[in-house]
C-alpha cells in the first residue's frame, strides 16, 4: 500500500517536473508545477507531516501558483521564443548538473545503513506537536517571518506600482 | 515499509531537473517556476530527514521555506511585472543589460 502510494505519487511528480521543462507556454508550465506540488503534499502526508502537506496545498498550489498564473494571464506573453541559448549553460552548466546528480546518488545510496526506514503511520508529527515547538522555542523568528511578509506585501506593491508622473 | 533513501533520491532527482529548467528556459516566469521547483525538492528532503531522526525542527525549516518562498513570489512576480512593463518582453536573452 504505501509502496504503491510513494512509486504512484513520485512518478506524477517526477512527470510533472519533466512537462514542466518540455512545455513552451508557461501557463502549461504552471499547471504542471500545480501538479507536482499536489504530488509532493501527499508524499509528506506519507512521512507523517500532516500540517505540512495542508500548507503545501494551501500556500504553495494555492496562492503562490495563483500569484502566477494571474501574473502569466496578465502579461499575456504567448509561446516561449526559440532561442539556441546560453553556450556556457550547454558546456558547463549540463554536466555539472549530472555530475551534481550522481555524486548526490552515490552519498545517499553510501550511507543507506544510517538512514532510517519510513513506517506509514508510525512517527505522525501532528499540528499540536509542531506549534508547541513554533509558539514556545521559536516565538521570536515567527514573528519576524510575518514583519518579513509585510515588507514583500508593500515592495510587490511599490514595484508593480505604475508611475504616475 | 520503503527506505528513507527512496525519498531523498526523488528529491536529488526534483532539484536536479530544476537547475536543469532554470538552464534550458528563455521565459523569465519559467525560470522563476524551475526555482520553486528546486524549493519544493529541498523541502521533501528536510521532511525526510525530519521523520528520519523524530526532530520536528525540520518541519518547522520547512515552514519558514514556504513563508520566505511566498515572499519571495510576490517581490519577483512584481519585478517580472515591471520588466515587461519597460521592455516588453519577458526573453532572458534580451534582458541581459547586466550581462559581463
Amino acid at each position: 500500500m504505501h509502496l504503491a502510494l510513494f512509486l504512484i505519487f513520485a512518478a506524477v511528480a517526477l512527470a510533472g517536473a519533466a512537462n514542466l521543462l518540455l512545455q513552451k507556454h508557461p501557463i502549461n508550465a504552471s499547471l504542471s508545477l500545480i501538479v507536482v506540488m499536489s504530488s509532493l503534499a501527499v508524499l509528506y502526508l506519507l512521512l507523517g507531516a500532516e500540517f505540512l502537506a495542508i500548507a503545501q496545498i494551501i500556500v504553495y498550489a494555492g496562492a503562490i501558483m495563483v500569484l502566477f498564473t494571474f501574473v502569466i494571464m496578465l502579461l499575456n506573453e504567448g509561446v516561449e521564443e526559440k532561442t539556441h541559448g546560453s553556450r556556457v549553460a550547454k558546456l558547463l552548466g549540463f554536466p555539472a548538473v549530472t555530475v551534481f546528480l550522481a555524486l548526490i546518488a552515490s552519498i545517499i545510496l553510501s550511507s543507506e545503513s544510517h538512514l532510517g526506514k519510513v513506517v506509514i503511520g508510525e512517527s505522525i508529527t501532528t499540528t499540536q506537536d509542531l506549534s508547541a515547538v513554533l509558539f514556545r522555542d521559536l516565538l521570536l523568528p515567527f514573528e519576524i517571518t510575518s514583519v518579513l511578509i509585510l515588507i514583500a506585501i508593500l515592495g510587490a506593491v511599490a514595484l508593480a506600482r505604475k508611475d504616475e508622473q | 515499509m520503503i527506505p528513507s533513501s527512496w525519498y531523498l533520491i526523488l528529491s536529488a532527482l526534483l532539484f536536479c531537473m530544476g537547475v536543469a529548467g532554470f538552464l534550458i528556459k528563455r521565459s523569465l516566469i519559467t525560470v522563476f517556476m524551475s526555482i520553486e521547483l528546486m524549493l519544493n525538492a529541498v523541502n521533501l528532503s528536510f521532511v525526510t530527514f525530519a521523520h528520519d531522526w523524530h526532530a520536528v525542527k525540520g518541519q518547522i525549516f520547512v515552514f519558514f521555506v514556504m513563508m520566505v518562498a511566498a515572499a519571495e513570489a510576490a517581490v519577483g512576480l512584481a519585478i517580472i511585472i515591471a520588466i515587461f512593463r519597460t521592455r516588453q518582453t519577458l526573453n532572458v536573452d534580451q534582458i541581459d543589460l547586466m550581462k559581463f
